[in-house]
């Protein structure tokens, strides 16, 4: 019974306590809810964290090793082009020493050759002295030739003068102005006058219109053709005092040809024949050259100048060889108007 | 006064007129006058107051009309002629005193033949052109010219020709006049001396000026010009070859005119006659007719003219070197092409021989024709060095004075202006000593200033030819040239571009430090330049830089700042000590002193 009693008396309670306990339990519950949910949306929270820095982690790591990959590709790139960079500045450099070491040859051996610039200078003054020597020689030549006919026309003029004045030569007994007894020997003049021949005062001829043409005689074909044939008498000249035989005739006579008797004509080895044959060969020995003779030095004077080949230049670069190599160019075989072939 | 009997009525006309005359000149006579020799009668002592005397005028035109019976005539005219040519002489005539029954006809062409002598003398032409002009001469000598007897048309033409020969008015009034259509139908149909005298007019004619050289152009004379140049006597030839020259001579159309009448191939035969007075007036035609333009340059080219012309270097005749030269260089101007070719026929080095001819001419146009050449190009100057030429002008100039040595001076410019290597040439042939003396001698602008070209143009390229030129001293010459007022502008200017270009160039101290002391602020800064270039580089060249004043010089010059000139003399005071360029710094001496005023002695 004691136990009952405890019982009841806990039973009185019980209705209050369980109702109390459900109330409480109730009024718990929605404590106990909440907190339930927080903790589980809590826990759900940390566990998609988790998940998410999981997630987070993955993709880092991913890109982290995709981002090294890219890098160290550009990376290689990048220090092959800085390699080749490099090399091809060394390159660079190592051309830029060859093209310095050759520009200054080149331009010091073909464009400003100072050894041969040098060289050019002194063949000019070389030259330019050859060239003032001849200058000067040629320059001299040309006085001395003016000197002598300055002279010769002195001479001309003062034989001249002699002529005229033939009257003042000195005879035996009277001593001419030139040979005066008070001198030692006689002046000059006096032997000139002893030497002329006195002046005839017969007109002069009148000075021919041809002279002027003497020296340009070269230009005249045929050699100046002396008379074989009969000669002419000359025009109006005064008749010799005395008994002179006609002129005409004496140069007839003189120029009259041979007439040879049979006998000397008809032999073999006559001595005309000899004689002719001697002539012959004395012409053949004698004979030095073809040229006909001119007889007065003036008819050279037309003679092309030939050029000394030291001093001839052509104007350019020398093209045989170069530009043509015997080569025949058959346009020009043709004479032209002005083509020298005579 | 036997008068003739013959009977035909011109014979009578004759015979009257012959006592007309015959009293006449017995009137004159007793009155003491002589027909021919008009000297002693007139007033003033003038010869062309003769013709004014009325007995001549009467005379003239009686000649006109006289008809010569020929025999007779031409025994007078023969013992005539040896009178008319002791005129020539200049002795004075003695006239054949007026004999009864003497035909009057010689004194007739001896008094035309006067009144032409009379203009050969040289009087003022004015005064006689007034004497003749006033009586119409012209007028009266034109019917002279259709006269029957060809003596009197040839000495009308003549006479004619030595009129208009001097004067230019009267050579006009024979234009005017209608004479020249006149002569040139004659010229086709008259006798040799007819022509040579008709040519003698129609030279003196177109002498004077293009209008009138025209006038004989447009009235036909040019085809019967070259007609002449065919003729056998070499006269007439010279004669027409002359004309043609003056007429060519003027202008360009004139010339084309005489090449379009066909006259360059004769002309160029002509040249190869053996007589010298033919070949020298064709080559002086050639040379009036290329040198106008390239064109007719070419055509004488063309026609082979060159080659000759070249052989004829060689003559020894110094008026025919003359010409010919002339004309090669006339050719060889207008152009590179033509140069060449003229280079081609190988004149040198025959041309330097000229160069060393004693006729001062030749050696002109020597030097003419050469710097013709080497203007062009520089292969042609390069010829001409190779060939010795450079050392040959300079002689002819070292030898010559006066206007003859410019060519050569030229001729130098030319060559040096080409490239270095060829005014290096210049150098070392020796060029330069003649053209100082040149500047220093000669009187005239323009040959000095030619000089100063020269040597610009020599001393511009490097340092070393600039060095050369200033060795010479020549440096301060130019300088007083420039700044000489008596020069003229166009010397100044060439001697200011000389030193520009000498003085850029120039690294020779001691030739640049005399110039520091008068030069005029332009060139200054060009002198200070130079200074500030080597002055940096050279120890010796500053110390004697400062013993020779001339750091004293430079700092008295006045710049304004941030100009060149305020560079360069920074720059050049930055090569020495401070202490240095103070002391020599203009009024450093005043401020010495006021410093010294101004001390406090420490005592």
């Amino acid at each position: 019974m004691a136990a009952l009693v405890r019982l009841e008396t806990r039973l009185s309670r019980l209705r209050e306590e369980y109702f109390l306990k459900n109330r409480s339990v109730d009024e718990d519950r929605k404590i106990v809810y909440k907190a339930a949910v927080k903790i589980q949306s809590w826990f759900r929270g940390c566990r998609v964290r988790a998940y998410l820095r999981y997630l987070n982690k993955m993709a880092i790591s991913i890109q982290k090793w995709w981002r090294g990959y890219q890098s160290r590709r550009y990376f290689r790139k990048m220090i092959k082009t800085a390699y080749f960079i490099m090399k091809m500045n060394f390159y660079n450099e190592m051309a830029v020493r060859i093209q310095k070491r050759w520009r200054g040859y080149y331009v010091r051996k073909y464009t400003h050759n100072y050894y041969a610039l040098k060289k050019y200078l002194e063949a000019i003054s070389l030259n330019n002295e050859i060239v003032r020597n001849e200058l000067q020689e040629y320059a001299e030549m040309n006085e001395k030739k003016k000197k002598k006919k300055d002279l010769e026309k002195k001479e001309k003029e003062k034989k001249y003068k002699a002529r005229k004045m033939h009257y003042l030569l000195s005879t035996e007994q009277i001593a001419g102005i030139y040979n005066s007894p008070f001198r030692k020997f006689p002046d000059p003049m006096e032997l000139l006058l002893r030497q002329s021949k006195p002046l005839s005062h017969r007109q002069q001829q009148p000075k021919s219109p041809f002279t002027y043409d003497l020296y340009d005689w070269p230009t005249c074909k045929r050699p100046p053709a002396f008379p074989t044939g009969e000669p002419l008498p000359p025009i109006g000249r005064q008749k010799p005092q005395g008994p002179f035989r006609d002129a005409a005739e004496v140069l007839r006579q003189r120029y009259k040809p041979l007439e040879p008797t049979l006998r000397v004509a008809a032999s073999i080895s006559s001595p005309l024949e000899k004689a002719r044959e001697e002539m012959k060969r004395e012409e053949w020995r004698k004979c030095i050259h073809d040229n006909e003779f001119l007889p007065f030095s003036s008819y050279h004077k037309n003679e092309k100048y030939e050029l000394s080949i030291h001093a001839s230049e052509k104007i350019g670069k020398e093209t045989y060889g170069i530009k043509h190599f015997r080569e025949v160019q058959p346009n020009k075989w043709i004479a032209g108007k002005n083509s020298c072939i005579s | 006064m036997a008068v003739r009997a013959d009977l035909s009525p011109a014979r009578l006309k004759i015979s009257f007129l012959q006592t007309y005359l015959c009293s006449e000149t017995e009137r004159s006579a007793r009155r003491g006058h002589s027909v021919g020799t008009p000297r002693e009668d007139t007033p003033r002592g003038h010869p062309a107051a003769a013709v004014r005397c009325g007995g001549t005028r009467r005379l003239l035109s009686a000649g006109a009309v006289i008809g010569a019976a020929a025999p007779r005539y031409r025994r007078a005219r023969a013992v005539g002629g040896r009178q008319l040519r002791g005129d020539r002489r200049g002795t004075p005539p003695a006239v054949p005193p007026p004999r009864a029954p003497a035909l009057r006809s010689p004194t007739n062409t001896f008094t035309v033949h006067r009144a032409g002598e009379k203009s050969r003398v040289p009087a003022p032409s004015g005064r006689f052109s007034r004497g003749i002009k006033g009586e119409g001469v012209i007028s009266l000598l034109r019917p002279l010219l259709l006269d029957v007897v060809p003596t009197i048309q040839q000495t009308a033409a003549l006479a004619l020709g030595r009129l208009a020969y001097f004067n230019d008015d009267l050579a006009e009034a024979v234009v005017k006049e209608d004479i020249l259509p006149q002569l040139v139908c004659s010229l086709s149909e008259q006798n040799r001396f007819y022509k040579k005298a008709a040519a003698f007019v129609l030279r003196a004619v177109g002498k004077h000026s293009p209008q009138l050289a025209q006038a004989i152009v447009e009235c036909g004379a040019l085809e019967a010009l070259v007609i002449c140049l065919e003729d056998f006597d070499p006269g007439v030839k010279e004669g027409a070859a002359w004309a043609l020259g003056y007429i060519a001579r003027h202008n360009s159309e004139l010339s084309q005119a005489v090449v379009d009448a066909g006259a360059v191939p004769l002309l160029v035969l002509c040249i190869q006659e053996p007589e010298i007075a033919l070949k020298r007036i064709a080559a002086s035609t050639l040379s009036d007719i290329s040198k106008h333009s390239p064109e007719l340059a070419q055509t004488v080219v063309d026609a082979g003219a060159i080659a000759y012309l070249a052989q004829m270097i060689l003559n020894p005749d110094a008026k025919l070197k003359c010409q010919v030269l002339s004309a090669l260089s006339q050719i060889a101007k207008h152009s590179v092409d033509l140069a060449e070719l003229v280079v081609e026929a190988e004149i040198f080095p025959v041309v330097l021989t000229c160069m060393k001819d004693s006729d001062e001419y030749v050696k002109k146009n020597g030097a003419t024709l050469i710097r013709e050449i080497a203007k062009h190009s520089p292969e042609l100057s390069q010829f001409i060095v190779n060939a010795g030429g450079v050392a040959a002008v300079i002689d002819c100039i070292g030898s010559c004075k006066g206007t003859v040595r410019l060519p050569g001076i030229m001729m130098l410019g030319y060559v040096a202006a080409h490239s270095e290597n060829l005014s290096m040439a210049v150098i070392v042939s020796k060029g330069i000593p003649p053209l100082c003396t040149c500047l220093l001698e000669e009187h005239e602008d323009h040959i000095k200033a030619a000089a100063a070209w020269a040597l610009g143009q020599i001393g511009r390229h490097t340092p070393e030819h600039a060095r050369a030129v200033a060795e010479t001293n020549v440096l301060g010459t130019l300088l007083s040239m420039y700044m000489d007022i008596r020069s003229s502008e166009d010397l100044q200017l060439k001697a200011k571009r000389a030193l520009k270009n000498i003085l850029q160039k120039c690294t020779y101290l001691p030739a640049l430090e005399p110039l520091l002391h008068d030069a005029p602020p332009n060139i200054m800064k060009h002198i200070v330049g130079q200074f500030s270039k080597v002055l940096p580089h050279d120890s010796k060249a500053r110390r004697l830089f400062v013993t020779s004043g001339g750091l004293k010089k430079v700092q008295e010059i006045k710049a304004e700042p941030g100009s060149l000139l305020q560079e360069y003399i920074n720059t050049i005071n930055n090569c020495y000590p401070e202490e240095v360029v103070r002391y020599y710094s203009p009024g450093y001496s005043e401020m010495l002193l006021e410093r010294v005023e101004n001390y406090q002695p420490v005592l």
